[in-house]
């Protein structure tokens, strides 16, 4: 054998894993097909700026002295300090939908005391689903998958805070349309509204880099421009795996995390178990505008503005290329920074459709491109005060960006509906974390990678 | 290894795992996770810690006995010995 187990991907959850692994003296191997780390939250230059893909905020923020949380946890995990996260907190974020606006911050007590001021008739219905929330084991490995809309609309009487309440959660951490698993709306609920939103001064480069850095420490390895193209099975057994590059390498156990149905397309004669298993649709536009003042002294104040701008709040993969009805419209200049950011930075996210993207041809997608940022950026200023003279430069990627570069299908950033939370596939040494195991977002996919290499890949020796 | 000194690794390994704990007052006869704050994860990383540094194996049925301080101390003794 070459190793004890080979990492299929270098985003969140791979590092993760993969600091885990080679801690524990693991012979360990991480092969990523991209030349950066990050997968779905990685970072890019264009123009001479610096640009996270992803990174609005990392959720589960909580202070120094909590302990039992998932961020402290993950610390705990890596043998990271809290300090080296170079966590910087949220100013406010809100959700503005057209009659009413909660706004949050990181003191839970505050967002109580909006949501009494703006639901006075739903106090007490609050309090009862706060009393659910609490008793909900989200974190249990094999819960029955439970409707959040159906359990939380019978304790909310009133749609209009229920929409509002799950806007923010599905557009942080959702993969299904419509609705929501209610494991994963308490994860999002915890980890937005209990817990809090930071950003590390330097953005997601500095994730990447400690984590690297602490993998590389642990005398892990880690194999960039090495695209996995399949994996050899015999005997059920996952044998090797073949690069793109025609290198064969072998280990005793593998761990994609490249998605479900992603991984099982490494596999020889997939289709039986493929066919079988849903495939994500969610995917997003991303805007990104730099503009030549900060953002607040053009008025925008707020960190994150979660919006909706028609009667019913709808999830869905859209039918046109972007639904700009509502989205988020983040700043993330807007953070108690030790110094100002070197840019300032406006980001608008908007559901958009795959298939609709992935059909034009190249003119066409440049000039669907320019126009989509057009209407997001009409959309973004009925919520907020305009900004748009101010633009100096502008980027935006869409669904086949996603995909070309992650190959995540469809582009989906929250992965398959259908999550497999023991992580567990019908090959005995091949296991799956991140995106498709179920625990979402830039903390929940750090979680995801150590929970499976804790689970499958370390107890034996 | 002796009784004292396996008390002592064993409370080294619980600090560098939750620095922030106060271990001064540990008792050991009393569950450690009654004591201070912390999870099954962290349990894990007791078990996988002392394999890291004197590779001695734990099997999961026996994860019980490790539960206090005195218990892991008579578990671990006839294993440590040789160290
Ligand atoms: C626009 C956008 C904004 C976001 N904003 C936030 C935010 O503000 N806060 C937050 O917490 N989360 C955010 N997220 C979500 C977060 O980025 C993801 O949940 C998380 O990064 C997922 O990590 P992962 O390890 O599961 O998957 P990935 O990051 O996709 O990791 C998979 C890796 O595998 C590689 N790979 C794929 N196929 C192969 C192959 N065959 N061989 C080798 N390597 C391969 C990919 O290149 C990738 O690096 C955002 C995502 C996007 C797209």
């Amino acid at each position: 054998m070459d190793y004890d187990v080979l990492i299929i991907g270098a985003g969140m959850s791979g590092l993760a894993a993969g600091i885990r692994l080679a801690y524990f003296d693991k012979k360990v191997c991480i092969l990523e097909k991209h030349h950066r780390v990050g997968g779905l939250n990685s970072f890019y230059s264009k123009d001479g700026y610096k640009l996270d893909v992803g990174l609005h905020a990392m959720t589960n923020y909580v202070s120094k002295d909590v302990k039992s949380t998932p961020l402290p946890k993950l610390l705990r995990q890596l043998r990271l300090r809290f300090e080296d996260l170079d966590l910087c907190q949220q100013h406010m974020s809100v959700i503005k939908f057209p009659e009413k606006k909660i706004r949050f911050t990181n003191n839970f007590e505050f967002f109580l005391s909006e949501v009494a001021e703006n639901f006075p008739s739903q106090t007490d219905n609050f309090q009862k689903l706060l009393k659910t929330i609490s008793e909900h084991d989200e974190l249990s490995l094999d819960a029955k998958p439970l409707s959040a809309r159906q359990a939380v609309s019978s304790i909310i009487s009133d749609p209009l805070l229920v929409d509002m309440l799950f806007c923010p959660l599905m557009y942080y951490g959702n993969a299904q349309e419509h609705d929501m698993e209610f494991g994963q709306f308490v994860i999002m609920f915890k980890s937005i509204f209990c817990e809090g939103f930071a950003r590390p001064q330097n953005g997601v480069r500095h994730i990447l880099n400690l984590l690297v850095n602490k993998y590389r420490d642990c005398g892990g390895e880690l194999r960039m421009r090495s695209g996995v193209q399949s994996i050899r099975v015999s005997d059920g057994k996952a044998e090797s795996l073949l690069l793109n590059s025609g290198d064969v390498l072998t280990s005793d156990k593998v761990l994609s995390t490249v998605g479900h149905v992603e991984t099982m397309n490494l596999l020889p004669n997939s289709d039986a178990t493929v066919s079988k298993h849903e495939v994500g649709q969610l995917s997003f536009t991303e805007s990104i505008l730099m503009v030549d003042k900060q953002p607040s002294d053009l008025g925008l104040e707020t960190t994150i503005i979660f919006f909706n701008d028609s009667d019913r709040f709808s999830y869905r993969k859209p039918d046109s290329l972007i639904d700009v009805s509502s989205g988020v419209i983040c700043c993330p200049n807007n953070f108690f920074f030790r110094e100002p950011l070197p840019d300032n930075m406006i980001r608008l996210t908007n559901l958009a459709n795959f298939d609709r993207w992935n059909s034009l041809g190249e003119e066409e997608y440049k000039m669907q491109k320019e126009a989509c940022l057009k209407a997001a950026l009409e959309a973004a200023v009925k919520i907020v005060p305009d900004f748009r003279d101010s633009i100096i430069f502008t980027d935006m990627f869409t669904p086949k960006t996603i995909y070309k570069f992650t190959g995540h299908l469809n582009g989906a950033v929250y992965g398959s509906p259908q999550k497999i939370r023991d992580g567990r596939t019908h090959i005995k040494n091949l296991f799956i974390c991140g995106t498709d195991q179920g625990f979402l977002g830039i903390v929940g996919a750090m979680l995801s990678g150590i929970s499976i290499a804790n689970l499958h890949l370390l107890r034996d020796k | 290894m002796l009784g004292e000194q396996i008390r002592s690794v064993i409370v080294e390994v619980i600090a560098q795992i939750v620095p922030d704990e106060d271990l001064s007052n540990l008792r050991g006869d009393i569950r450690i996770r009654d004591q201070i704050e912390l999870d099954s994860m962290d349990f894990l990383d007791i078990i996988m810690e002392l394999r890291k540094r004197y590779g001695i194996e734990v099997p999961e049925d026996d994860y019980i006995q490790m539960a206090t301080l005195d218990g892991a101390v008579a578990y671990l003794e006839p294993r440590m010995a040789h160290l």
